[in-house]
């Protein structure tokens, strides 16, 4: 982001800040947060922080790494970090370790506004509080598809189609984009497009794997088949990577990220051309399913376990303020699909809204789903260029669970 | 010395070497050999923004009771060395009693995830010491011989390499590879293919990430062997000289011989660094092409769920394998000690 945005962005946050100070400041106790780097994120951490009064302290670490610390962090006692700001596959690493409190006290006491929609319930306990919605859905130039002559695409099969246009007639090389950097963007590329294949991962009811089937074989072959129109250097595009794709007007269509689309959208990193016509549609299906081949994900705030009932209440209170209708403003508006009262959808949040009225499934929230998806991170590369067959790819991926899955005690 | 003196001599870095070297290697390999308890699972309902659901989570109070009752965890000896993720025994038996040929057999063993992993360091390091070792002496001679005037710069130009943080250093490299960088884009007008990539091929990524290894080690070796050739006899070269050596002469046999002692020493070090390489892999994102065992450590603890078993495993895997590739240099190093 800008200096010039940031400005702007503390500038707003600034004005609303002392505008609402109704239950702010808090006058003691600590607050640490540690989650992840984009802009909602940020907001929500910079008016947290801004509800800390005089003699308590406020700090905030957002990195993409976030996943890497925040366990580490809270393991002590008392905890470096009194609140992980995290999603719904990031949770459950919380939960396993028991690092993470019930909120049903500190909801009763200084949080009755706090709607059920945006409370996460695990067992009749409430252990995060949701502040926005999150999925991947079609990213599209306008234009080019205005030039093919055809309609947005509803399916990935349309998309090949279209791919395979636009490159016949010479207006892309490679039309298509996607973040399949090997590892973990990789992984959740076949955990949507196997989910939009009515795949299920587990044997029903436990950490049994189960993907070596024919829902397997055929995700696997839609990945390649997307991956053929994609830049020859896919496996090393991230997020952020296929992000400047879009922007140099490399591309044409893409599944991203709800919350990276309206930085595709601004006037910043590309051309006019690519900028006014890039349009965000409702996530994909595939091979005539019904469910997006997508995942829905909330990302939300925790608090820490190993910490004083005072640094508690201080960073509920802090947090809970920040995720209130407070935050919402003409600035922070368009950054997410907030599942706050009072949030008015953006055309740039239509990709999302869309998602969770098709029924896309949420990311699933299983103790052992991290194992698989670094299982599927480190084996799927060999399939795609072209080193083994689709079954020997789904034959390692499950052996490869199975063995971290015995070592973690899941399975025997 | 008297032993009385040689002990409080050695004291202070015993003590510091016990603390900071063998402790955290026995810890180590303490986390190898037990791993986590079986876990409860209980079924549990969740409710959240995108309505309920039945689903499975940790018991965390049947958790807690085991943790209580057994804190390192479960013992399972060398269960996971002998693993799928490690040196995978029953896999490889069974590829052993099924596959055709040699070949067929190694083709398929490096589809295991450590093996592919050691293929890669193996090759790495038996490529990149040997041509560090020939580069820094290259450069170290041509620096040694040019006018003093401009010995400084020069020395600083050619360090800069290893200065730069190995992280930084890759992803320079990383971003001028890229097909639309400036190597990148000129590999492409030299092989007249503008579809080459190198960041899409494995050949070209391995031989990427061991050209990065040996830019990046090169000036170690230079600056070792700058301070040696310092030391040389001038005496003897005069005297070479005087006999009518050549300039290749006097290198072959006046100035190598002096630097041997020296190139056992850098061969050391860079066996051992370059067994451990990891940062280009990351700066390359690599890992689909490459991957190595600081690699695979490092995968199994930022995973979201962490592995720290199997982390420890390959820690301690990698510290035998460098015990194994230094043992002929530091056997050798004794036989010189104990000779003279």
């Amino acid at each position: 982001m800008s200096f010039m945005k940031t400005t702007a962005l503390a500038s707003v946050l600034a004005v609303t800040g002392t505008a609402v100070l109704a239950d702010c400041p808090v006058t003691e106790g600590r607050l640490s947060i540690v989650g992840n780097e984009f802009p909602a994120i940020q907001s929500v951490a910079a008016l947290a922080q801004e509800c800390m009064g005089e003699g308590t302290e406020a700090s905030a670490n957002l990195t993409a790494d976030h996943q890497k610390i925040n366990v580490a962090g809270m393991s002590g006692n008392p905890a470096e970090y009194t609140s992980a700001i995290i999603a719904n596959s990031s949770i459950v690493a919380l939960i396993n370790e028991d690092v993470i409190r019930p909120l049903d006290d500190l909801i009763a006491e200084y949080g009755q506004d706090i709607p059920d929609l945006q409370k996460i319930t695990i067992d009749g306990q409430v252990m995060a509080i949701a502040f926005m919605a999150n999925a991947q859905t079609l990213v599209y130039r306008a234009d080019v598809l205005e030039q093919i002559g055809v309609d947005v695409p509803e399916t990935y099969e349309e998309v090949l189609e279209a791919a395979e246009m636009i490159r016949e007639q010479g207006i892309m090389e490679n039309p298509l984009g996607g973040a399949y950097a090997a590892g973990w963007n990789l992984a959740e590329e076949f955990v949507n497009m196997y989910i939009g294949h009515g795949g299920q991962f587990y044997e029903a009811g436990t950490p049994q794997v189960a993907i070596n089937n024919e829902a397997g074989v055929k995700t696997l072959e839609m990945l390649k088949a997307l991956s053929e129109y994609m830049n020859p250097d896919y496996l090393t595009h991230d997020s952020n990577a296929t992000s400047a794709e879009w922007e140099a007007g490399n591309v044409a269509l893409m599944n991203m990220w709800g919350s990276r689309s309206g930085v595709l959208m601004d006037e910043e990193g590309s051309e006019p051309q690519v900028y006014e016509n890039t349009k965000v549609a409702p996530p994909l299906t595939v091979d005539g399913g019904d469910i997006p081949a997508s995942t829905l994900w909330w990302d939300g705030w925790t608090v820490a376990k190993n910490i004083s009932d005072e640094d508690a209440a201080a960073t509920f209170q802090a947090l809970a303020h920040a995720t209130s209708p407070a935050l919402l403003n003409d600035k922070t508006m368009g950054e997410a699909v907030w599942l706050i009262d009072g949030y008015e959808p953006a055309p740039v949040n239509e990709g999302v809204l869309a998602a969770t009225r098709m029924g896309t499934q949420p990311y699933p929230m299983l103790p052992y789903q991290g194992l698989l998806h670094t299982a599927l991170g480190d084996n799927i590369a060999d399939y795609l260029q072209g080193n083994e067959t689709a079954e020997q790819a789904l034959s390692d991926i499950e052996a490869a669970y199975t063995a971290a899955a015995q070592e973690k005690g899941f399975l025997n | 010395m008297k032993h009385k003196s040689f002990f409080w001599f050695v004291l202070p870095s015993s003590i510091a070497m016990l603390l900071f070297i063998f402790f955290p290697i026995l810890s180590v390999l303490l986390q190898s050999v037990f791993t986590e308890h079986e876990q409860v699972i209980k079924e549990v309902r969740n409710c959240g923004p995108f309505g309920c659901q039945t689903t499975t989570s940790i018991d965390q109070e049947a958790t807690a009771a085991l943790r209580e009752a057994e804190p390192l965890g479960r013992f399972v000896g060398l269960g996971v060395y002998f693993d799928r993720g490690h040196l995978a025994l029953s896999e490889v038996s069974q590829l052993w009693r099924e596959s055709a040929g040699l070949g067929a057999f190694f083709d398929r063993l490096l589809n295991l995830p450590f093996y592919k992993a050691i293929a890669f360091t193996l090759t790495y390091t038996f490529v990149v010491t040997p041509l560090t070792i020939v580069l820094g002496f290259v450069i170290a001679v041509a620096v040694n011989s040019a006018a003093r005037a401009i010995r400084g710069p020069l020395i600083f130009v050619s360090l800069l390499p290893f200065i730069i943080t190995p992280l930084v250093g890759s992803l320079v490299l990383f971003w001028m590879l890229d097909a639309r960088g400036i190597i990148g884009s000129a590999m492409q007008v030299l092989a007249d293919d503008p579809d080459l990539s190198v960041k899409a091929s494995t050949p070209l990524m391995w031989t990427m990430l061991m050209v990065y290894g040996v830019w990046h080690s090169a000036p170690f070796a230079f600056i070792v062997y700058y301070a040696g050739l310092q030391t040389v006899n001038q005496d003897t070269l005069e005297a070479a000289m005087v006999d009518g050596a050549s300039r290749w002469e006097r290198i072959r046999y006046v100035v190598i011989p002096h630097l041997l002692p020296i190139t056992t020493f850098i061969a050391l070090i860079q066996l051992m660094d370059n067994f451990r390489v990891f940062e280009p892999i990351v700066s390359f994102s690599a890992q689909a092409h490459a991957t190595s065992l600081s690699w695979a450590i490092y995968n199994d603890l930022s995973g979201e769920t962490r592995q720290l078993s199997s982390a420890a495993a390959t820690s301690f895997l990698t510290i035998i394998g460098v015990a194994i590739l230094l043992s002929p240099v530091i056997v050798r190093t004794y036989r010189d000690f104990t000779r003279k």
